[in-house]
């Protein structure tokens, strides 16, 4: 019994006329946890009833406390019938079970009801006593925090990333057993809405278990699913990364981070991320892998497992396998050793985040992928669910074999997710493979000759970029070259990943949104053949949509991806695809070449004719795009970019998937051959037509950009206005006929014309950049295609944006002065401007110090500004290495002094503070938004995490607006009540929010409709950092970057 | 019963699918588009207000499509009917907690709902609200609703009003001066009155309900300021003693008189005219107590006092200067008891007058 919860019921206000006679309303309040009810009195007649209750004390245990959600729900009193709900809140408790979060909910809460939405608020206080040792309690995981943020939360240091956690749970559908035929839609969404929450209790128990398991504290990256299976049943699922973490309160454990002569702290690493999230980490190779990694084959069967195909691709380059080439070999195989230690007693060397500390990405290998087709089956004991289990067991097995394949030995950036339609089910896991850096991974396991090696051998401006595999027995064709920014090591020319651009990556002009749309027309079919089908046809997808994304990428003129995400959506007669990454131009890799048309009969004349239009069209679009994404890298002589590596191919050609047969998938060449030398052989019409796609992309109107990362790159100058969004479509593809053609191009003016609408309608935020965009594609019925999209438009400031940009360096420099602020650990008194006038302080001193040596990268930076100049004097790699390494000094002498200049910007900043906020609004503001930081603020504590499942549904669809008007309020009272729950817990925003599902049917001949959304987030209380500034302690620090443009915003 | 729908064999799939497309945009800060709300609130269908703003240039301007601007006013026009139900008690539009509005675009939002045409508002002066008349205007169901808001309710009407509509001042006192119209049912249709303005009689409004109203000499008073006090009303019938006795209207004007000798350039029509200006002023009060001779109050002022004044040339000044030593003079009428009556009665009237007096 080691848990008292304790609620009362204060008082209701705007509650609906329930007593049509009088107008007004009796109402009483049933407060229920687990088995146990308890009511307040009546309240008569009143639309603003005040219980204000004794204390209602439930005594529990704490598995029933975490499993559990607090049930309240608002009745009218009826003396001659039955009482009529009014309507229901449901409060997550778990916010309360550990000791750093909220330690009370208290607030006004949307009293919800399924069918008729948000009926008035109620007032409600709610606390937790725990008794004893929590962790003596094995069932209960209290304890654990859990974030959904996918990088180590801020406020927080990472001690160890112990790694992979995940567990499924699943259950029967409500809303498929026999009783939903006689009880009320509103009694059966009820019992879905409540099922959900305690099957995401018990999961979110389950993980935690886990995570103690492992001697962790937290989960970090937590992304829990749904499977709506029908009548299969409903699967609850989740995945994570347990991770020890430190709150970042007792600062004088890191102080020493200048003076003592540990390595480890020397190197600072480890804390995390002071500003939330700017960091991410590195991406690495090309898509390339992926071509191998469906493995679609026969895994549709039931109990089957897949793949036979893929493993037969893996031995090449087991770990340790490889012969040393060159400089980086032998260096190579003892990393991979070390790191294999740390990694090898993990099943899954999986990493959901896509942001790490710094020095944790070593190398990345590329995106690795994998996907099956299931047949849905009845779950016939939810207490056993092996078969989805094994499902996903099969598929992280791939994907594991995958990264082996790519010399890598664990995965980043790792999700999973499902398509269903009707029985059928296409599960997807995705990442990127990697090598980490293996101090992060265990305990006192640092070997510091080894770190010195890493830290040589791997500059982080470019070291993420470096092959992981062994150059002489590559995985996959590729073409290599050295580095364009350390020289030493070789790189790949194009790079795919799935996480965030890490911070230190060294990053020319600005990125990009880059899409690739697909449709597939499919035979409607039942069961295995269906599977069947579904199972040829991805390959196809997946290698167009590759290709696509490669060219589009060659189009702007870049040479890396990332943050990608491929959904393949499956519906009754099509499949569809769609990629979304942010395109960047990495300095360490070589320049793009172009995209070369070539036609297949050079005899007609006007067919040449129009080629050469075409090429020329796009030529010109690529000039075009390299001048809006300033796109400017330093030119490098031919002679010096010339490597020694033999080249299988100059030119290699593309073969277009139409031709068939899947033997030919495996042996698709990706390599996309030498600078000059992207060639898309026109060879029928369908060619034509991609071409044309490809120049259809619009970019963004002046004064936008847009990615689907945390950070744009080449942004850096955020103002804290900031607008989160999702918004919803629903259209029809296509009617008579459709070719795969047609629907294409619907598909593509879909997902344009609502990029184009959310361009309109942001248009008063310019300067402004669209981050973390998040498509998602469902096809609910026939030839319907519905795609929501969940974003954050931030202003940024555009005369910042200048100068910044001149001083490319600031960005990182800032950033790494953060961190040091973080570790330093007394954040009101340290956090001030950093850019503000004052000369050197002795803190500034020490700050700088301790930047010197996070802040590698900035000086990177700067070096990769200039050293071009003096290139072309140098004749050989040993020359150029020796004076870059010059430079780099220099460099980062020139960081400083940049820092120093930067004032100007300061004083403008200054200016703006006093702007005074305008707040009298009796409801306080709570901010969303999709990032894991809001620009301008510190987040100063996690309160924890918000997962909010929720159904509506009418029978007067037309009387509520239409599908419009049902949809808007009802993704509006969601907003409202994510909000409402965040104030609760006294808490002012929420980041890292996501909508993880929104499952929309509509029976118009019924006049119905029905609704799901499943979203969640961190709950976070954030200062803004001009108003820590107004502390009266003046600081001398580097303030975080995000603040340089605190104070415009609101004016 | 969606788990029925939804299973292939049973679930209705009619021809048409979808009846319409699903197109919505939902931010967590609620976006509030100026242009769109005034087209909305000037009762614009969705079509027209695209068509207005196609001539208002945004095409040319953002590069954008019909159907990007289509989508756009679609869904403002749908925020505004779900903020229409808050707007009606502006109080709960700051408590909800469904749309997230910054303070200002709040204030905004409601002072421009509540907003009126003046030319209406005119129109409507002295009508009956309580009965919807003309239901097809939104502004006359918002004189409605302040209305039989603040119908009931004690104290100073124009701040009842601002507290439950939370109005700017300036506004509250307009409705405040449609609700006392409304109420005291004062004529303002005849043709003779047509020169004044709704300004002009709000402005009468204003100072008849700040000196006449018990609100205006009691905070607590027992009834509310939008109806007269019945017992004020019944008090105006002793002021006629200066018409009736005839000593007293002597007295009276040769006071007035020598006060003015010399002064005024219209001397010589004041001495003529003035137990006529003075029997009318007099007697627009006494007839107070009677809801039909209520109705006349402004009919009587303009016919009596200012188009025989408006005849005679007299400048505003000289009207000024004539009501200042009229109101004056009454204190040195021996026998006169009720100065403090007549004062707080002709500080309402003057400042009717002076309003009044213009062409």
């Amino acid at each position: 019994m080691p848990g008292k919860l304790k609620v009362k019921i204060v008082a209701g206000r705007h509650l609906p006329v329930m007593d049509r006679a009088s107008d007004l309303t009796d109402a009483f309040v049933e407060v229920k946890f687990g088995n146990t009810t308890f009511k307040t009195d009546v309240y008569p007649k009143s639309l603003n009833p005040q219980w204000n209750s004794e204390w209602f004390k439930f005594e529990v245990d704490d598995e029933e406390l975490q499993d559990e959600p607090l049930q309240i729900t608002v009745l009218d009193h009826d003396t001659y019938s039955a009482n009529d709900a009014i309507g229901k809140v449901y409060i997550d408790i778990d916010p309360l079970l550990y000791s750093e979060a909220a330690t009370v909910i208290s607030g006004w809460f949307p009293i919800y009801d399924t069918i008729h939405g948000i009926r008035g608020e109620i007032n409600v206080v709610v606390k937790v006593d725990l008794f004893n040792d929590l962790n003596r309690f094995r069932q209960s995981s209290c304890g654990v925090k859990f974030f959904c943020t996918t990088s180590i939360p801020k406020c927080y240091r990472a001690v160890i990333i112990h790694g992979f956690v995940e567990e499924l749970v699943v259950n029967e559908d409500p809303e498929y057993q026999w009783i939903d035929r006689i009880r009320t839609p509103r009694a059966s969404n009820e019992a879905r809405q409540r099922l959900i929450s305690l099957m995401s209790g018990e999961l979110q128990r389950k993980i935690g278990l886990k995570v103690l398991e492992m001697r962790g504290n937290a989960v970090v990256g937590y992304l829990q699913c749904f499977d709506l299976e029908g009548e299969s049943g409903l699967v609850v699922r989740a995945i994570g990364t347990a991770c020890t973490l430190d709150k970042l309160s007792n600062t004088s454990a890191f102080l020493p981070a200048c003076n003592s002569p540990s390595k480890e702290m020397k190197e600072i690493p480890f804390n995390e991320d002071p500003n939330p999230n700017t960091y991410s980490s590195g991406p690495s190779t090309p898509l390339k892998n992926q071509t191998y990694s469906f493995s679609p084959s026969k895994s549709y069967s039931r109990q089957s497992s897949s793949s036979d195909t893929d493993l037969s691709l893996t031995p090449k380059t087991g770990m340790g396998s490889g012969s040393a080439g060159k400089e980086g070999g032998p260096f190579k195989t003892l990393l991979r050793q070390q790191t294999q230690s740390a990694l090898e007693q993990r099943e899954f060397p999986f990493f959901t985040l896509t942001t790490f500390p710094p020095g944790f990405l070593v190398h990345v290998g590329g995106v690795v992928s994998a996907r099956s087709v299931k047949l849905l089956d009845r779950i016939h004991n939810p207490d056993e669910p092996e078969t989805r289990d094994a499902w996903w067991a099969e598929i992280r097995q791939e994907i594991k074999s995958h990264a082996k394949a790519l010399g890598c030995h664990a995965v980043v950036g790792y999700s999973e997710s499902t398509s269903i339609c009707e029985e059928v089910c296409i599960l997807s896991a995705s990442g990127t493979a990697a090598v980490l850096n293996p101090r992060f991974l265990q305990d006192g396991t640092m070997e510091g000759c080894l770190e010195q090696r890493i830290e040589e051998a791997s500059p982080p401006g470019c070291g993420f970029c470096h092959i992981p595999y062994d150059e002489l027995n590559m995985p996959f064709p590729a073409h290599l070259t050295y580095c364009y920014n350390c020289r030493k090591q070789k790189v790949p020319d194009v790079l795919f990943t799935t996480i965030d651009l890490p911070v230190e990556a060294i990053v020319v002009g600005k990125g990009c949104l880059i899409q690739a749309r697909l449709c597939r027309l499919k035979k409607k079919a039942q069961a295995e053949a269906n599977a069947t089908s579904i199972s040829n046809l991805l390959p196809f997808m997946e290698y167009e949509v590759h290709t696509q994304l490669m060219n589009k990428l060659k189009l702007r003129g870049m040479n890396a991806l990332f943050g990608l995400r491929i959904q393949i959506t499956v519906g009754e007669n099509m499949l569809m695809g769609l990629a979304s990454a942010t395109g960047v131009y990495l300095a360490a890799l070589p320049t793009p070449g172009g995209i070369q048309i070539a036609g297949k009969t050079p005899n007609d004349g006007t067919y040449e004719q129009h080629i050469s239009h075409m090429q020329k069209k796009i030529n010109d679009t690529i000039a075009k795009n390299k001048e809006l994404y300033e796109i400017n890298p330093p030119e490098l002589p031919e002679e010096i970019i010339g490597s020694p590596i033999p080249e299988p191919r100059q030119r290699s050609r593309l073969l277009r998937s139409q031709s068939e047969s899947s033997d030919e998938v495996t042996e698709l060449d990706l390599s996309h051959g030498k600078k000059d030398a992207f060639v898309l052989e026109i060879d029928d019409t369908d060619a034509m037509e991609d071409v044309h796609s490809l120049l259809t992309d619009v970019p963004p109107p002046s004064g936008f950009y847009s990615c689907n990362t945390e950070i744009m790159p080449g942004i850096n100058n955020w103002t804290p206005e900031i607008q989160m969004f999702t918004a919803v479509r629903v259209s029809r593809l296509s009617n008579i006929n459709p070719t795969n053609q047609t629907l294409n191009k619907n598909f593509n003016d879909l997902c344009e014309n609502l990029l184009k609408s959310l361009y309109f309608k942001l248009r008063s935020m310019v300067p402004c950049c669209l981050c973390h965009v998040n498509f998602t594609v469902a096809l609910p019925e026939d030839e319907l295609v519905q795609i929501a999209v969940t974003a954050v438009a931030i202003t940024y400031d555009k005369n910042q944006a200048l100068q910044a940009s001149k001083a490319p360096t600031e960005k990182s420099q800032q950033r790494a002065s953060t961190d040091n602020e973080e570790q330093l650990q007394f954040p009101l008194e340290l956090c001030s401007d950093p850019l503000s006038s004052q000369p050197f302080s002795p803190a500034k001193e020490v700050l700088e110090g301790a930047s010197s040596h996070t802040g590698i990268p900035a000086a990177q930076r700067a070096t990769s500004v200039d050293y071009s100049s003096f290139a072309d004097r140098c004749n050989s790699w040993i020359e150029l290495i020796k004076l870059k390494a010059q430079t780099i000094r220099r460099g980062s002498i020139k960081t400083t002094t940049s820092l120093e200049k930067a004032s100007p910007l300061a004083e403008g900043y200054l200016r703006h503070r006093s702007v005074p906020s305008c707040t009298n609004s009796t409801v306080s503001v709570v901010k969303m938004t999709p990032l894991s930081f809001l620009p301008g603020a510190k987040i100063t504590k996690y309160l924890g995490i918000i997962n909010m499942f929720f159904i509506r549904e009418t029978t007067s669809l037309r009387e509520e607006g239409g599908v419009s008007g049902f949809l808007h309020a009802f993704i509006a009272e969601v907003f409202a009540m994510v909000r409402a729950h965040v104030a609760a817990l006294g808490g002012n925003a929420v980041v890292s929010y996501i909508m993880k599902q929104c499952v929309f049917m509509e029976n118009p001949n019924k006049n119905q409709a029905q609704c799901l959304i499943n979203v969640s987030g961190d709950a976070v209380i954030f200062v803004r950092e001009s108003e820590l500034e107004m502390l009266p302690v003046q600081p001398s620090t580097a303030a975080p970057q995000p603040t340089s443009s605190a104070g415009d915003v609101t004016t | 019963m969606w788990g029925h729908l939804g299973t292939p064999g049973t679930r209705a799939r009619p021809a048409a699918g979808m009846s319409s497309d699903l197109d919505v945009f939902v931010g967590n800060t609620t976006l509030i588009d100026e242009e769109v709300y005034r087209l909305w609130l000037d009762g614009h269908s969705v079509a027209e207000a695209v068509a207005r703003r196609l001539r208002g240039g945004v095409l040319e301007r953002e590069g954008t499509s019909v159907a990007v601007l289509q989508s756009d006013t679609r869904d403002h026009y749908r925020t505004f009917q779900m903020l229409e139900r808050l707007l009606h008690a502006p109080p709960r539009l700051l408590q909800q907690l469904l749309f997230q509005i910054p303070p200002e675009r709040q204030a905004l939002l409601v002072q421009r709902y509540y907003a009126f045409d003046e030319a209406l508002a005119r129109e409507l002066l002295g009508k009956k609200l309580s009965k919807g008349t003309k239901k097809e205007l939104d502004e006359f169901d918002n004189f409605k609703r302040v209305f039989k808001a603040v119908e009931e309710l004690r104290g100073p009407l124009a701040e009842n009003i601002q507290q439950l509509f939370l109005l700017p001042p300036s506004l509250a006192r307009d409705y405040a001066a449609i609700v006392f119209f409304a109420n005291s049912r004062f004529e303002t249709g005849k043709r003779r009155l047509q020169f004044l303005s709704f300004a002009d009689f709000a402005a009468c409004a204003q100072s008849m309900m700040g000196h006449w109203s018990q609100g205006a000499l009691a905070p607590e008073a027992a009834e509310p300021d939008g109806d007269l006090p019945k017992s004020f009303l019944q008090d105006l019938k002793e002021l006629k003693v200066l018409v009736t006795d005839k000593d007293l209207l002597d007295q009276h004007k040769s006071l007035v008189c020598s006060a003015l000798r010399g002064k005024i350039s219209v001397y010589n029509e004041l001495e003529a005219n003035f137990k006529a200006l003075s029997r009318a002023l007099v007697n627009v009060g006494g007839k107070l107590t009677h809801a039909r001779d209520v109705r006349d109050f402004f009919v009587d002022l303009v016919e009596k006092v200012i188009e025989p004044c408006r005849s005679d040339k007299w400048s505003p000044g000289d009207l000024r200067l004539f009501l200042t030593q009229y109101t004056a003079a009454p204190r040195n009428l021996p026998g006169f008891r009720h100065q403090a009556l007549w004062e707080r009665y002709m500080a309402a009237i003057t400042a009717c007058l002076l309003r009044m007096y213009h062409d």
